[in-house]
C-alpha cells in the first residue's frame, strides 16, 4: 500500500493523570474518506487536534507522508500543517464577521493575494456552497446547515489537500445529517482532498466513507472499510456501534445492515436449503443531478421518502428491507419463489407509479427552491437465491437486473 | 492489648498531624496565591513582551487603527463627560476651601495640578478600564471559549498578533491622548464652576493654570498614561485570552469572571502604580 498521508505511531496523551490516548497507531490514507468513531469524551476530539497540529503528544510520533513532524524543522512543519483546514463541531464562525468576511479571513491574512483575487475566489467558494444569498449575514442570521455550509467554505477557500470535520453533523436532525455528509462526500469529489470525519452517525456515516478507524478504551481497535468492520468481532461493537446504532435514527427508519444482516440469518436458520426467496434493489438515480438541481436536503429527502414507501410496501407482506448505499435499497421477500416475487415487484411498480413517485418528489420538494427542476428516475431489479448462496451475490445479480420502474419529469411539478 | 495500645497511638498521630494542617493553612493558601500571583505576573510579562514583537507586522497598521477607534475614539464622550464633571467639582471645592484663606486665586493652579498630574491619568484609566477594557476581556474571552482563538490557530493566523497586539498598542497610544483631552476638558470644567457659576476672577484662573504648568507635569502624566495603558490591556486582554483556564468556572461563567477580575485587578493596579510612578517621578 502507499505511504499514509498521516500516521500515528505510539502515540500517548495525558492531561494531568487523565490519558486520553494510549500507544494510539493509525494510518490515513490520501484523496480518502477516514471516519473515527468512538464514544462521546473517547478522545477523538483530541486526536483530530493532534493531526491539525493544536496539540502535541506526550509520547510517540506522528509521521506526515513518512516523515516525522517532531523531525521536521518549522518551515517544513508549517508547510505541512498549511495544507490542512479544521471545521469545527460549534462552526467556530466569527460572529462580528459576515459570512463573506468570515471566509475571506485566512485568505487576507496568511497571503498576499490582491483583493480582486480574494474576491474571486471567496466569492466562487460562496457560490459552490450556495450561500449567494447569506453573503452580507452575520452568522446569528443563518440557519444551523448554512452555518455548516459556511464553515466549511472558510475550510475550502484555501484549497487544502487535508480537510479535518470534528463532528459535522452534531444537532442536526437525520435529514440534515445526511444533507452535510453528504456534501462532504460531494466536495470531496469535487475537489479531491482527504477528509477525515470524526462522527457519531452510524450506519449514515458508513455510506461516504473509505475507511473507518474505531477508538476504544485510549486506542485505535480497528482501521479498514465498513464491510471490513461489519465482520470486526470485538467488544467495541457491542459497547460502541450498537449503542449508538440504537441511540441514532437512520434516515430513512429501515433496519441498519447489521440489523437486516442479524433478521437476514435468522429467517435463513428456519428454511430448508431447497426453499427460496427473492431479493429486489432499488435505486434512486443520478443522485448528483438531484443534488446539483434541489440540494442536498431535497436529496436527503428524496432518499428518506424512497425508503419509507419501500418499506411501507414491502413490510406488509413479510420483506425486510436496508440502505445498501447512500442511494440504493434491498428488500429481501423471504417467503417468495421469483414469479410470486414478480408479481409483487408489478404491483409494486403500479403502485409507485400512480403514488410512491410523486411522494418521493412532495418530499424532495418541500426542502427545494421553488422552480427548480430535476428528473427522477428509479431503478428495480429481482433475483432469486437459496439459504446457501451468498446474499451478496444475490443482490449483485438483482442489481445486475435493474431496470426503470418509475420516472418523473419536471411536468410532473404542478 | 498491644494492638489496642498501638492504634491509639496512631489516632494520636493523625489527630496531632490533622492539628498541624490546620495551624499551617493559611500560610499554605498565602503560599499558593503568592505562587500563583508570581506565575501570573511573569505569564503576563511573557503575553506582554510577544504582543510587543508582534507587533511589527505588515498588515497590523489598520487593526490598529480600528482598535484606536474603537478604544479611543468611542470612549471621547465619556472622557468629555468625566473630565468636565472631575474639573467642575474640583473648581467648586477648591473655590469654597480657598475662599475661607482668601487665596481664590490659586483656584486655577490647584485644578490644573491636580488633573493633570493625578486625576487626568488615573480617572481616564479607570474609564476606559471600565468602558473598553471590559469589553475587551468579555471579546476575546467569548472567542475563547467558542473556538474562534483554535480556530485562528488551525488557520494558520496567529492569534497574539491578530488580537492582542492591535489592542495593546492601540491602548497605548490612545491613552495619554484621552489623557490630554480630559485635563482640557477638566480645566474648562474648573473654569465653569469656579469662574462662570461662583464669580472667581477669570484672568486670574488661566493665568495661574498657565504659570502653574510645566512641561514636567505634562510629560509626568503622559508617561502615567501609557504605563496605566501597558497594564490595562495587557490585564484586560490576558484574563479574556486566558479564561478557558480559570480552575473557578467554565464556560459564559469564565468569560464573566474573568470580565470582573480584569476590571477590579486593572483599578487596583492603576491605583498602585500611580502611587510608585508617582514617586519615581517626584
Amino acid at each position: 500500500m502507499d505511504t499514509p498521508l498521516i500516521e500515528f505511531k505510539n502515540v500517548t496523551k495525558r492531561f494531568g493523570r487523565r490519558t486520553i490516548l494510549e500507544r494510539v497507531n493509525l494510518k490515513i490514507y490520501e484523496g480518502e474518506v477516514t471516519t473515527i468513531i468512538g464514544l462521546s469524551g473517547g478522545g477523538k476530539t483530541v486526536l483530530l487536534k493532534h493531526i491539525i497540529g493544536l496539540l502535541k503528544p506526550d509520547e510517540g510520533n506522528i509521521l506526515f507522508r513518512g516523515k516525522p513532524l517532531n523531525g521536521m524543522s518549522k518551515r517544513e512543519v508549517d508547510a505541512s500543517l498549511t495544507q490542512m483546514s479544521y471545521m469545527f463541531q460549534d462552526n467556530a464562525l466569527f460572529d462580528s464577521m459576515t459570512v463573506y468576511e468570515n471566509i475571506a479571513l485566512p485568505l487576507r491574512e496568511t497571503t498576499n493575494l490582491t483583493k480582486a483575487e480574494i474576491d474571486r475566489r471567496v466569492m466562487a467558494r460562496i457560490e459552490q456552497t450556495e450561500l449567494t444569498d447569506s453573503a452580507r449575514k452575520f452568522p446569528s442570521e443563518l440557519s444551523g446547515g448554512m452555518q455548516k455550509r459556511a464553515a466549511l467554505a472558510r475550510a475550502l477557500v484555501i484549497d487544502p489537500s487535508i480537510v479535518l470535520f470534528d463532528e459535522p453533523t452534531s444537532g442536526q436532525d437525520p435529514v440534515r445529517k445526511n444533507a452535510i455528509l453528504s456534501m462532504i462526500a460531494q466536495y470531496q469529489r469535487k475537489f479531491g482532498f482527504t477528509a477525515i470525519v470524526v462522527s457519531h452517525e452510524i450506519p449514515d456515516v458508513y455510506f461516504i466513507s473509505n475507511r473507518i478507524l474505531a477508538l476504544y478504551g485510549h486506542d485505535i481497535v480497528f482501521q479498514g472499510t465498513p464491510e471490513e468492520l461489519e465482520n470486526f468481532d470485538h467488544p467495541f461493537k457491542d459497547e460502541v456501534i450498537h449503542s449508538l446504532e440504537g441511540l441514532q435514527k437512520e434516515l430513512t427508519g429501515l433496519h441498519s445492515k447489521r440489523q437486516f444482516k442479524l433478521q437476514y440469518h435468522g429467517q435463513m436458520k428456519r428454511r430448508s436449503l431447497r426453499e427460496t426467496y427473492c431479493v429486489a434493489v432499488f435505486k434512486l438515480e443520478s443522485l448528483d443531478a438531484i443534488i446539483a438541481g434541489m440540494g442536498h436536503e431535497s436529496a436527503q429527502e428524496a432518499i428518506q421518502s424512497m425508503g419509507v414507501y419501500i418499506d411501507k410496501h414491502f413490510g406488509a407482506i413479510g420483506g425486510f428491507s436496508t440502505r445498501r448505499s447512500i442511494n440504493e435499497f434491498v428488500t429481501v421477500l423471504p417467503y417468495s419463489e421469483l414469479e410470486e416475487a414478480e408479481d409483487m415487484l408489478e404491483d409494486f411498480i403500479k403502485d409507485f407509479q400512480e403514488h410512491g413517485i410523486r411522494e418521493i418528489w412532495a418530499g424532495a420538494r418541500e426542502k427545494a427552491a421553488p422552480g427548480t427542476c430535476v428528473d427522477f428516475t428509479i431503478l428495480a431489479g429481482l433475483a432469486q437465491g437459496q439459504p446457501i448462496a451468498e446474499i451478496e451475490t444475490i443482490i449483485a445479480s438483482a442489481e445486475s437486473k435493474q431496470k426503470e420502474i418509475g420516472r418523473l419529469r419536471c411536468a410532473a411539478e404542478e | 492489648m498491644e494492638l489496642s495500645a498501638k492504634s491509639q497511638s496512631g489516632t494520636e498521630s493523625k489527630t496531632a498531624w490533622r492539628l498541624v494542617k490546620l495551624l499551617l493553612s493559611p500560610f499554605t493558601a498565602a503560599g499558593r496565591t503568592a505562587i500563583s500571583w508570581v506565575n501570573n505576573s511573569g505569564a503576563a510579562a511573557i503575553f506582554l513582551v510577544l504582543a510587543l514583537v508582534k507587533t511589527f507586522w505588515h498588515k497590523q497598521l489598520s487593526k490598529i487603527i480600528q482598535q484606536i477607534y474603537y478604544i479611543g475614539a468611542s470612549s471621547t464622550t465619556i472622557i468629555v463627560l468625566v473630565g468636565f464633571f472631575t474639573g467642575m467639582v474640583l473648581g467648586l471645592q477648591s473655590y469654597h476651601a480657598l475662599v475661607k484663606l482668601g487665596a481664590q486665586g490659586a483656584i486655577g493652579t490647584l485644578v490644573a495640578l491636580s488633573l493633570v498630574r493625578e486625576l487626568g491619568p488615573v480617572l481616564t484609566a479607570i474609564m476606559i478600564t471600565a468602558r473598553a477594557g471590559s469589553a475587551i476581556t468579555a471579546e476575546i474571552g467569548v472567542q475563547r471559549i467558542s473556538e474562534q482563538i483554535d480556530a485562528l490557530d488551525t488557520m494558520r493566523i496567529d492569534p497574539m498578533r491578530y488580537l492582542i497586539s492591535p489592542r495593546i498598542v492601540a491602548a497605548i497610544i490612545s491613552f495619554p491622548l484621552l489623557t490630554a483631552l480630559f485635563d482640557l476638558i477638566g480645566i474648562i470644567g474648573g473654569y465653569v464652576s469656579a469662574v462662570v457659576l461662583l464669580g472667581a476672577n477669570a484672568g486670574t484662573y488661566l493665568h495661574r493654570v498657565q504659570a502653574s504648568l510645566e512641561m514636567k507635569d505634562l510629560t509626568d502624566g503622559f508617561i502615567k498614561a501609557v504605563v496605566f495603558a501597558v497594564i490595562v490591556s495587557t490585564v484586560c486582554c490576558y484574563q479574556g485570552y486566558f479564561a478557558h483556564m480559570r480552575q473557578d468556572s467554565h464556560g459564559a461563567k469564565a468569560v464573566g469572571l474573568s470580565t470582573t477580575s480584569a476590571v477590579v485587578l486593572s483599578c487596583v493596579l492603576i491605583l498602585v502604580t500611580d502611587y510608585i510612578v508617582t514617586s519615581l517621578l517626584l
